[in-house]
């Protein structure tokens, strides 16, 4: 269990590792980073194992740092924080996994990779608000180069964008942080103290948006989620994946712990409004997704959809949409990555295309089985179906919103058709198109998938499988979590 | 009259004196001793000269200083002022050692010396306690200064930002000295701390509010703030490097702990208030507007910029518009905040000066696009180049961060729980997220861009990496461990200041 903060340090540590090794050395290089991405995963299971799940918030560091207003190096973990460690573990190991073939700037991009693995852990384990933001904000610029520097077309706008839309969220979380610690008078800025302390409703009822929007952004709330469908598609695989799988999910833990714990009464009060938001969200995704012509630009647009019933269950105000919310959190994660990983790895980098009517005449449900099977697998999952992970987490976020208001849960369940049907058009078009054999194209004989792609993508599946058939697994970890001290204020608020 | 002991005077001067020592030995050994050897030779001792005066006046001011005021508590020393005292001397001498290998003058002797004289000054600054010290040490630093920023002939740009910043700096000096008289006018005294007794019945007094608008010229002039900073631009781009460095960096640190004291101590009585909706006349609002122009109009000029030395002089209004949020809140945890801010600030800027004189030196412009290629050809410049910008730009951990968030947390808690100073907080932390796009730019440069085939390769020699390298890991340490600044300026504000 004390091992955990190990996850930080040890990619940190890797990224300098990865840094220091000669260029020519291409191997090491690649090694090096998914020895450092294995060890992360493998302490994060190791805790997951040994973990009490009824302990709440387990203190892994406590220290004394910026005393002027409050701040420790206070790094604790407890049910939720533990399922995002894993989350972000296999994501890191698949995303290197799926990188194997970089060779431009390799050196720069697996450093950069790892800070960027590095802070994700250090978020998720932070329990002080300073120390939170610190990890939040370092997350920010080697988000920026990777997609920068080995992105596809339009990669500059699209790293720009990304990164004022996140550094935006980010002053907005600023300021409520700046407001949260003077008004509890900068004792302390651990969670957990934050947590107990009565902030006045007045209060409340501003800096819950700004806190809760702010870290929202970076989850893909409508209307400024526009940053993620330019982001994920510009950005390499590696780095889409991250951006899916895990930067998302910052911003939804954000809004979990600085927003929704902290300032209950804001909650009730701006509950409407961001449950429509979030409604809006799954449905504007999914309709856009449907009507894609760039197989990317479809998964983007259907991370902003499944974003969207996270946000919904985190403002549900209740255990099973809370516990749903969380569960969505990884399975999204998981889904996601394995979605960025076939389209963006073993099709994109063989065909040099992503447009579906340009692939519809690549027969790639017969050049590509293993592609194809995958991605039959992996939509299944994103559809929710019983058995993937998907299914539980949006069925538990939709009975959560059900108590919130029936509305809202049906036209957010409308959107779930409409993504059922995106999906189903993009499988099609892409690998199981009608078409005769004269309408093949000729094209040369593409690589066969490589073991790190076979590997990575075996990973992912498996991950989804285990958490759609047996949800206690994790479910075990979250409901405890939210007994927690941490939920003290939003128990008392009317959490049911 | 109060009877003088000169003794104990010269042993509280004792650092300052080292200086000017040291300042005269290198003159001297140039002129008269090395004359005839290479110009590396030169600045090789005068910089090693430099280092080992600076080194040795912390040691001293380190083993031996005891809290007292002399002169009636026209000199002050405390354990704040040896603190700022002992990063001014290591700006100085970073900038020196970083700017050894400078081919902009023959007078290598001349050179150093006024870099020297120019860090007395501002030693003596941060110890003034009486107006006409202060005025004193203010000159001797800004002539110094001047004199350096013209001290490369050949250059025509230098000359003109020479000539800009003395025309303006003279204007300013004039402005706060006709504040000064009037503040003697005032209270018959021309000590801070009688100053501050004597006002204490006239608040409100528009002779008053004639003088510290005056005051606020002159040290407005110095820390670049809007509508004081127009000199800025041109000396940034146009002096030689340690004359902007040293401008950006120990100047801005000393004048940020002079101008506290005025105002917290001299004004004290007359703060007014700057609380949304609650304006009262005061020395408050009035520093809340210039701070609050200054980094609008910086960060927004500075996102038209293409040369990497306007930038950073923009960015230079900017940030101190940003400092001054904290000298607001000298009253809570603000003159830390602001020490801190300022020393860390000095070290990224000298280091990004460092990297955009070095580029200009291997590529002849400082344009953003001169920086192409960096990252391939000299991966550890570039590595260092992202510390000091990001540093700028507040990302965590780095120093910048700490400092902002520190000052913004001072001054939201100034008021405290009214959260009356908020609107200024917002508004820095606005500004602050504009500014990472121009920050960006100059990465996205250095990082992304594709090479130029035929320009210069970018390799540093190994004293200028060395420096840097030096600057961005203080950079760092001090980000991630703000205590080890943070601590010892607590303990030394529980004492007078």
């Amino acid at each position: 269990m004390n091992a955990l903060p190990w996850t930080i340090y040890v990619s940190f540590l890797g990224a300098l590792l990865v840094a220091c090794l000669p260029a020519r050395n291409v191997y090491a290089i690649r090694l090096a980073a998914l020895f450092a991405g294995v060890i992360g995963l493998v302490l994060g299971l190791y805790a997951a194992v040994n973990f009490e799940a009824g302990a709440g918030v387990v203190t892994l560091i406590k220290h004394e740092w910026v005393p002027a207003f409050g701040a420790e190096y206070h790094l604790a973990a407890d049910g939720i924080s533990v399922v995002m460690v894993l989350l972000t573990g296999i994501a890191a190991v698949t995303g290197i996994l799926f990188s194997w073939n970089v060779t431009h700037r390799l050196k720069e991009f697996f450093a950069f990779f790892l800070l960027l693995i590095g802070a994700v852990y250090g978020v998720f384990l932070s329990f002080d608000l300073f120390l939170f933001f610190v990890f939040y904000e370092l997350a920010i610029v080697p988000k920026y180069f990777l997609v920068a520097i080995w992105g596809g077309q339009n990669r500059e706008y699209a790293a720009m964008k990304l990164v004022l839309y996140s550094f935006i969220g980010s002053a907005l979380v600023l300021v409520g942080i700046v407001a949260t610690l003077v008004v509890s008078g900068g004792q302390s800025a651990s969670l957990v103290t934050l947590g107990q302390f009565q902030f006045a409703e007045s209060f409340q009822y501003w800096a819950f948006p700004l806190m809760f929007v702010g870290f929202a952004i970076l989850a893909g709330l409508w209307p400024f989620h526009t940053w993620a469908p330019t982001g994920h598609v510009a950005a390499p695989t590696a780095a889409s994946m991250l951006l899916a799988g895990v930067i998302m999910k910052l911003g939804a833990y954000g809004a979990l712990r600085a927003g929704v714990c902290l300032f209950p009464e804001g909650l009730i009060a701006w509950q409407n409004v961001i449950g429509w938001l979030a409604v809006i969200g799954i449905v504007y995704g999914a309709s856009v997704a449907l009507v894609q012509k760039d197989f990317k630009f479809v998964i983007g647009y259907s991370s902003v959809s499944h974003m969207g019933l996270v946000i919904l269950g985190l403002v549900s105000m209740n255990i099973v949409g809370l516990s749903g919310a969380i569960l969505q959190m990884f399975s999204h994660g998981i889904i996601a990555g394995l979605l960025f990983g076939v389209v963006g790895r073993m099709v994109y980098e063989r065909t040099h295309t992503r447009d579906l009517n340009a692939l519809k005449v690549m027969n790639l449900g017969k050049v590509m089985p293993f592609a194809a099977v995958t991605f039959v697998l992996a939509s299944l999952a994103s559809m929710g179906l019983p058995g993937f992970s998907g299914f539980i987490a949006e069925f538990s976020v939709l009975i959560g919103a059900w108590a919130l208001d029936p509305t809202k849960a049906v036209v957010a369940g409308i959107g779930i058709v409409i993504g059922v049907a995106f999906t189903l058009r993009a499988l099609q078009t892409a690998f199981f198109s009608d078409t005769t054999a004269k309408d093949i194209q000729p094209h040369e004989p593409f690589e066969p998938i490589t073991l790190p792609e076979r590997v990575g993508a075996v990973i992912l599946l498996a991950t989804t499988l285990i958490v759609g058939l047996y949800p206690k697994l994790l479910l075990d970890f979250i409901q405890p979590a939210l007994e927690s001290p941490l939920f003290d204020a939003l128990r008392k608020g009317g959490l049911e | 009259m109060i009877p003088v002991n000169y003794g104990q005077l010269v042993l509280a001067l004792i650092p300052e004196l080292l200086l000017v020592a040291a300042a005269l030995a290198v003159l001297g050994a140039d002129l008269m001793v090395l004359r005839e050897q290479s110009k590396r030779v030169r600045f090789g001792f005068a910089a090693g000269f430099t280092g080992f005066a600076c080194l040795a006046a912390i040691f001293w001011m380190t083993s031996s200083t005891e809290p007292a005021t002399y002169l009636g508590g026209s000199f002050i020393v405390s354990e704040l002022t040896q603190w700022v005292k002992t990063g001014l001397l290591l700006l100085t001498a970073l900038t020196v050692i970083l700017f050894v290998d400078g081919e902009f003058t023959e007078h290598v002797g001349e050179c150093v010396a006024l870099i020297l004289m120019s860090t007395v000054g501002m030693m003596l600054l941060v110890s003034a306690g009486d107006l006409l010290l202060l005025f004193v040490a203010l000159e001797l630093t800004s002539l110094s200064l001047y004199s350096l920023v013209a001290f490369d002939k050949r250059s025509r740009e230098a000359t003109h930002a020479a000539l800009q910043y003395f025309l303006f700096g003279g204007m300013a000096a004039a402005f706060m000295l006709f504040g000064f008289s009037l503040l003697y006018g005032l209270t018959g005294s021309t000590l801070i701390a009688d100053i501050g007794k004597g006002l204490a019945d006239k608040t409100g007094d528009p002779v008053l509010l004639v003088a510290m608008v005056m005051v606020m010229a002159g040290l407005g002039f110095k820390v670049a703030a809007v509508p004081f900073h127009l000199w800025a631009p041109a000396v940034y781009r146009g002096a030689p490097g340690p004359a902007a460095a040293l401008i950006a960096s120990g100047s801005k640190l000393a004048s940020f702990v002079v101008l506290a004291r005025l105002m917290f101590a001299g004004f004290s009585g007359a703060e007014g208030d700057a609380a949304w909706r609650s304006y009262t006349v005061g020395w408050m609002p009035l520093l809340a507007g210039v701070a609050a122009f200054s980094m609008v109009l910086g960060n927004l000029a500075a996102l038209a910029q293409s040369s990497l030395r306007r930038l950073l002089a923009f960015s230079a209004v900017a940030h101190a518009g940003y400092m001054l949020l904290g000298v607001l809140a000298v009253k809570e945890t603000g003159l830390q905040a602001v020490v801190y801010y300022a020393f860390t600030y000095g070290l990224a800027t000298i280091g990004a000066f460092g990297v955009a004189v070095f580029v200009e030196r291997k590529r002849g412009g400082d344009s953003l696009t001169d920086l192409a290629g960096m990252a391939k050809q000299s991966p550890l410049l570039a590595v260092c180049l992202m510390v000091f910008v990001l540093s700028l730009a507040g990302i965590p951990p780095l120093a910048g961060f700490v400092g902002k968030f520190h000052v913004f947390y001072s001054a939201a808690a100034l008021k405290s729980p009214g959260l009356g100073l908020l609107w200024l907080v917002v508004l820095s932390i606005a500004t602050s997220a504009i500014s990472l796009y121009y920050y960006l730019q100059v990465l996205k440069q250095a990082w992304v861009a594709k090479e130029n085939e035929t320009a210069v390769n970018l390799k540093p020699g190994v004293a200028t990496l060395a420096v840097l390298c030096v600057l961005a890991v203080l950079t760092v340490i001090l980000g991630c461990a703000p205590g080890l600044i943070l601590e010892t300026l607590t303990e030394a504000l529980k004492h007078s200041w």
